[in-house]
């Protein structure tokens, strides 16, 4: 029998996700009995397979990279769990959102520009091979199909286990009684 | 004094003239989710979040500020009263700039506690993201309007408690915001006595002490003892 194959992304948010992921501790190991871990950060795999199981996607649609990557992952993906507040809210990363395209310009000139020391080739704020933001931040269930959603700043550990280990088994997790945004 | 019986979710209750349903509700332990609502001040149904049904009106009740009265027939719980309920919490999330992992009220707020109540995971509606002040300019307070959600207890309690007015409210619907004095920054009022009560009442992290640490902004409550004496008065 093959084993379900689970995937996790990086979007925009802090890693905090992925920290509280790593904090389910000495369960990991049951995790990695029961799914195969084929894409990450905390994996060396490049490249996102097209047959995946369960992927959580911690962090919000920030930039048009953010945009293409969910958007692959969607579809590459049978289960997608948006994994934390700033994948469900925006959260932090959608602050910027009350500061929309001019306003928000002597905040980039302030934190990429008038302190940016390192100039390189003459260039300061560079604008190629960059991500590009979006108009406004956006959670990921405005961007594709969501299937199960996971509240916390983090998600504490064991909402995090219970969640995997009911997904690996194929079912809908259930949220213990009290989760909720921040945490 | 005149007794009603009345049925709240099939209990059979008696309530005296000018009680409301919540306050019912409550006595024969029926819980019923409040916002706005808090004992010991005046209730102004503002939030909408202890709406009821009641047998006879196709309408929604809000419970706090519903006379019982004589065979009513109430309803506090049901998959629609539910939907409703949720919508609330979630306009609540949309209108402002409500961050909870960024927020002093973070785990001891009473909107996130509903949400999380109501099973509220995600925002359907899109937010809307107003530019919003943090008025810091009194010596000990500040108020983030990003975090109110017009419950206008800051309102009742410095009117109804403390005398003195400082509270209330400018502009209409999404504009609509609490104020001191008439509009002036929070330190430079006349009116304000610096007695913090309004700290204690927000429900959110909108009005807040300044310069301390998080974790001890919790508010406490139980240390304003004149609120409950008062809600404990029985109307004549």
């Amino acid at each position: 029998m093959t084993r379900p194959k689970l995937a996790t992304v990086w979007l925009d948010g802090c890693s905090g996700c992925h920290m509280s992921l790593l904090d389910i501790d000495e369960r990991l190991l049951t995790i990695a009995e029961r799914a195969d871990l084929v894409y990450s950060p905390l994996v060396d795999n490049k490249v996102f397979p097209d047959d995946v199981d369960v992927v959580l996607v911690e962090g919000a649609v920030s930039t048009d990279e953010d945009l293409e990557r969910v958007t692959m992952v969607r579809k590459r993906s049978k289960t997608l769990v948006a994994f934390g507040d700033c994948a469900l809210t925006t959260n932090v990363p959608g602050m910027r959102n009350a500061f929309d395209g001019d306003a928000a310009k002597p905040l980039y000139d302030r934190a990429y520009g008038e302190n940016v020391t390192a100039v390189v080739n003459g260039v300061v704020r560079p604008t190629r091979n960059v991500p590009h933001h979006l108009p406004r931040t956006l959670p990921v269930h405005k961007v594709v199909d969501v299937d199960v959603f996971l509240p916390g700043c983090p998600p504490s550990a064991n909402v995090i286990f219970n969640a995997l280990v009911a997904l690996l088994d194929g079912e809908r997790p259930e949220l213990p009684v009290g989760t909720h945004f921040g945490g | 004094m005149t007794v009603h019986t009345l049925t709240i979710d099939g209990i059979e209750c008696a309530g005296a003239e000018g009680q409301t349903v919540l306050d019912v509700a409550r006595e024969s332990g029926v819980e019923i989710p409040t916002l706005c609502h808090l004992d010991g001040l005046c209730d102004v149904g503002a939030c909408r979040l202890c709406v009821v049904e009641v047998k006879g009106s196709s309408k929604l009740l809000p419970s706090c500020t519903t006379a019982v009265a004589e065979g009513m027939e109430v309803t506090t719980d049901s998959d629609r009263l539910v939907a409703y309920r949720k919508a609330i919490i979630e306009m609540l999330f949309a209108e402002r700039n409500h961050i909870c992992a960024v927020c002093v009220a973070n785990n001891h707020c009473e909107l996130q506690a509903q949400a999380a109540d109501l099973g509220l995971t995600h925002l359907d509606l899109d937010t809307v993201n107003p530019v919003l002040d943090v008025d810091a300019s009194h010596e000990r307070f500040a108020i983030d309007h990003n975090r109110c959600i017009m419950c206008t207890r800051c309102v009742r309690v410095c009117d109804e408690v403390e005398g003195a007015h400082t509270w209330d409210v400018m502009g209409r619907g999404l504009d609509a915001r609490v104020v001191t004095d008439l509009g002036m920054p929070w330190g430079e009022s006349t009116t304000c006595t610096g007695c913090g009560k309004c700290v204690q009442v927000c429900p959110t992290g909108a009005i807040f002490e300044k310069g301390r640490p998080i974790a001890t902004t919790k508010v406490k409550r139980p240390y304003l003892p004149y609120l409950k004496s008062h809600s404990q008065e029985v109307p004549a």
